[in-house]
């Protein structure tokens, strides 16, 4: 057995074993950190499936972003935690659950098992096309040449969901500050992590975004990490979330699929069609419409976490 | 292969308008999010009336062209890209759907109005915002011709759907929202890992290039399987409705309207997407006769349950369950005409015609739900009384779409659900047949009560608890009327349904 089957091996039975207890667990909070774990274990299979890029995502999005979600859900849930085990499942719909889980494993394992080898795939055709979009990285040529579309309304969904939690605001607070005013002490750990930390992240956040279009890496892995940076800051205390009436926040949200849009329908005078790039213009176009989605994504993610205008907005 | 579809695949002339079909809504999205308030309004109705027209040009560039419309996105022709196509099918729904669209802004106009004083509030400015992102997502269900572009379409709508619930401010109504969501997600993930496994087994995501290769085998039985169930808690089939009568019910009247009249028909479009044009040689006729077995159930539960019930909004949103199960009759039945060797258009058309009396009709009948209940105060359905003489033609309305619902003539109700029928009968299916009829019984009877208890006269010296703008009314009848008069459409000069669906007689059918 070499040393690569020997890992994987264990990275398979860990996943398994931690997916178990995420399952098995009864206390929300532990569920909330097996979840983050096993986001962080996906990432290494990733890995050792040689896609960097799903591995760079899983770990930001799966294990990061959904984790602090999660906890902060969790630690919503804590109080009413107690009162909600009487309406726990019985067996016969834990049972019933378990059935479907169980069906829809084995119809993807039947699909998985009976998939032709070599299966077919298109990214001969991606890389050939690669040289026409001036990206090096196939997956960015991906994202935003081939299925450009797709990238566009992607980021349109995740502003939905951040419409979504607004859309639950208590009707006086409408236009306030997202989240509670956060205190911490100023000479404690948190503090001091929120000053020194920042400056590191913002500048792996950035070249995590930069060598997205030649190497693995990419905006959303990237925003993630300065949104972290940002929530960081603030329940550090050293700041706080702008209210949401704010022009200038709703100008950065929207700013990213704006420009996208107008770089897309441009393409249809100077390119003959929407979404596609002139000669030789592919890749500062394409670098363009990554830059005005950072400051959309970095601010949707981190009012996502963030949460639901919940103070009065200033008069 | 059973269905010869347009074989071009290159942008024709007027593809562009589809591109504007679905981003214009989105860019009223985020246009509205700058103004904010009033502003966003303001962009919402212009939106209304753009989105209008891009869909009557679409609609005249079909004809024309005789032809699907498509648009090559990026000009990377798909594997590699993403086409959108627009063929009868289609078409036809986004007609429908904007002309539903409009009627119910202009009745939300009165609901959503940012109040005087204010320079924005949270119900109004999201109601405006989510309806124009779910006009964009059916919009790119309908007209969008690759496998994952269609989950982000099933995606977006999810998100632009499930906060309409919730949008009154209720406590009770999060229950049903979030109730909502997670079975919205739920078949989003079975949806998306059917797609994942297509793409492995065929390498391909456009629905033309599958279509061409997919052949009956394990991986895509288990993909069909995946797919339709992730369709079917979507569109609430029975038995897995559960999660629409309390969301549907508990949201505001025109966000009511918006989530039974249109969001359902979202997925369920897609699901008959896969059936006739993805799988049409993979599925069986038992597999068909399944889901319109589901139906069936949904229309005999949905019709009883709708009987029981106390509130007006509850009694329309049962209503909705069982309209849900006629619009799976159609799959046995296009199966049954197709092993017959006869053209299946027939069905299709009952389906489609089906779809979009109901959504004119429901729209009309949560709005006149919301009329009365902003009359009178309550819903009770008991307590009716003195509502056809404060709101006269909105009453007018309710019955009118109750009676598109029933099937009566020329209603496009009774239009659908005579294709269906004679579909039956040339398929020797007649027990959809004897579904079909009970079904009317049973919606005759509720519509019948709700009209009778709101004719009574009112009690002396009653007076209504609130006046309701006459537009509103006029909005709510002639969505009514869209409905009653659809049946007209078989007068229609031009099979529109079959623009870009050359049907040949098929032998795929075991």
């Amino acid at each position: 057995m070499t040393l690569a089957l020997a890992v994987d091996i264990s990275l398979t039975l860990l996943v398994l074993a931690v997916a178990g207890w995420i399952i098995a667990v009864r206390d929300t909070f532990a569920a909330v950190i097996g979840f983050v774990a096993y986001g962080l274990l996906l990432a290494l299979i990733w890995v050792r499936l040689a896609a960097p890029d799903v591995a760079l995502t899983e770990a930001a999005i799966g294990g990061g972003l959904t984790g602090a979600l999660l906890i902060g859900a969790a630690g919503r849930l804590r109080k009413t935690e107690a009162a909600t085990r009487a309406e726990y499942p019985g067996v016969l719909i834990r049972t019933l659950a378990a059935i479907l889980a169980v069906t829809v494993a084995a119809a993807l394992a039947v699909g998985v098992l009976a998939l032709p080898d070599p299966a077919p795939t298109l990214a001969p055709a991606a890389v050939a096309s690669l040289a026409t979009t001036g990206v090096g990285n196939p997956v960015t040529a991906v994202l935003l040449a081939f299925r450009s579309m797709d990238t566009l309304l992607e980021a349109i969904v995740v502003l939905l969901a951040l419409l979504g939690v607004w859309s639950l605001a208590p009707d006086r607070a409408w236009g306030g500050y997202p989240g509670p005013r956060h205190h911490a002490d100023p000479d404690g750990i948190l503090a001091y992590l929120a000053r020194f930390l920042p400056p590191i992240g913002i500048i792996v956040g950035l070249y995590i975004f930069w060598i997205g279009a030649d190497l693995p890496g990419g905006k959303f892995q990237g925003a993630t990490i300065l949104a972290a940076m940002w929530l960081l800051v603030i329940e550090a205390g050293l700041a706080d979330t702008p209210p949401i009436s704010r022009t200038w926040l709703r100008v950065l949200l929207v700013i990213g699929p704006l420009v996208f849009i107008a770089i897309g329908f441009a393409g249809s005078i100077t390119a003959g069609a929407v979404l596609a790039y002139p000669e030789g213009y592919a890749k500062p176009l394409i670098v363009a419409i990554e830059i005005a989605l950072m400051p959309t994504l970095v601010l949707t993610l981190a009012l996502l976490v963030a949460g639901t205008p919940q103070r009065m907005p200033p008069q | 292969m059973p269905h010869s579809l347009s074989t071009q695949d290159v942008t024709s002339p007027g593809g562009l308008l589809l591109v504007l079909a679905v981003l214009i809504p989105f860019i009223g999205v985020l246009a509205g999010m700058i103004l904010g308030g009033r502003g966003a309004q303001r962009v919402a109705f212009a939106i209304l009336a753009a989105g209008l027209a891009i869909a009557i040009a679409i609609a005249d560039a079909l004809v024309q062209s005789g032809d699907t419309v498509v648009y090559i996105l990026g000009d990377w022709a798909p594997p590699l890209g993403v086409a959108l196509r627009a063929d009868g099918l289609a078409v036809i729904m986004l007609l429908a759907i904007a002309v539903v669209i409009g009627g119910i802004g202009v009745y939300a106009r009165g609901d959503f109005g940012t109040p005087p004083g204010v320079r924005e509030a949270r119900a109004p400015l999201m109601f405006w915002l989510l309806l124009l992102a779910v006009w964009g997502s059916l919009n790119l269900v309908f007209v969008s011709g690759d496998l994952f572009t269609l989950y982000v379409a099933l995606e977006l709508l999810t998100f632009a759907g499930v906060p309409l619930v919730s949008l009154g401010g209720q406590p009770e109504t999060l229950r049903s929202a979030l109730r909502y969501l997670l079975y919205a997600l739920f078949g989003s993930v079975l949806y998306l890992l059917g797609a994942v496994l297509l793409y492995g087994a065929y390498g391909t995501l456009d629905i033309l290039l599958l279509a061409a290769r997919v052949h009956p085998e394990p991986v895509t039985w288990a993909a069909a399987a995946l797919m339709t169930v992730g369709l079917l808690a979507k569109t609430a089939l029975f038995p897995l409705h559960l999660w629409l009568p309390p969301a549907h019910a508990g949201a505001p009247a025109a966000a009511s309207a918006v989530l039974s009249g249109l969001v359902i028909k979202g997925s369920w479009f897609l699901a008959v997407r896969l059936w006739l044009d993805v799988f049409a040689g993979v599925v069986t006729l038992p597999s068909a006769q399944m889901l319109a077995a589901l139906g069936a159930a949904a229309i005999l539960v949905g019709n009883i349950v709708a009987l029981r019930q106390a509130r007006l909004k509850l009694l329309i949103a049962y209503s909705t369950v069982a309209q849900i199960g006629y619009l799976f009759l159609m799959f046995p039945l296009a199966a049954g005409l197709a092993a017959a060797q006869i053209d299946s258009t027939a069905a299709v058309n009952g389906g489609m015609l089906q779809a979009i009396s109901h959504a004119t009709a429901k729209a009309a009948m949560f709005m006149a739900a919301g009329l009365i209940y902003t009359t009178l105060g309550h819903d009770r359905i008991a307590d009716l009384r003195g509502a056809a003489r404060a709101l006269p033609m909105t009453l007018l309305a309710f019955a009118l779409g109750g009676a598109s619902l029933i099937g009566l003539p020329p209603s496009g109700g009774f239009l659908a659900k005579w294709l269906l029928v004679s579909a039956a009968i040339t398929t020797a299916q007649w027990w959809w047949v004897l579904v079909m009829l009970v079904g009317g019984l049973l919606t005759s009877a509720y519509v019948f009560i709700v009209v009778v208890r709101a004719m009574a006269p009112a009690p002396e010296g009653w007076t209504p608890r609130a006046r309701v703008p006459h537009y509103q009314q006029v909005a709510v009848l002639a969505l009514a009327l869209c409905s009653f008069l659809l049946g007209m459409a078989a007068f229609c000069p031009v099979d529109v349904a079959r623009i870009g669906r050359a049907v040949v007689p098929e032998i795929g059918w075991p």
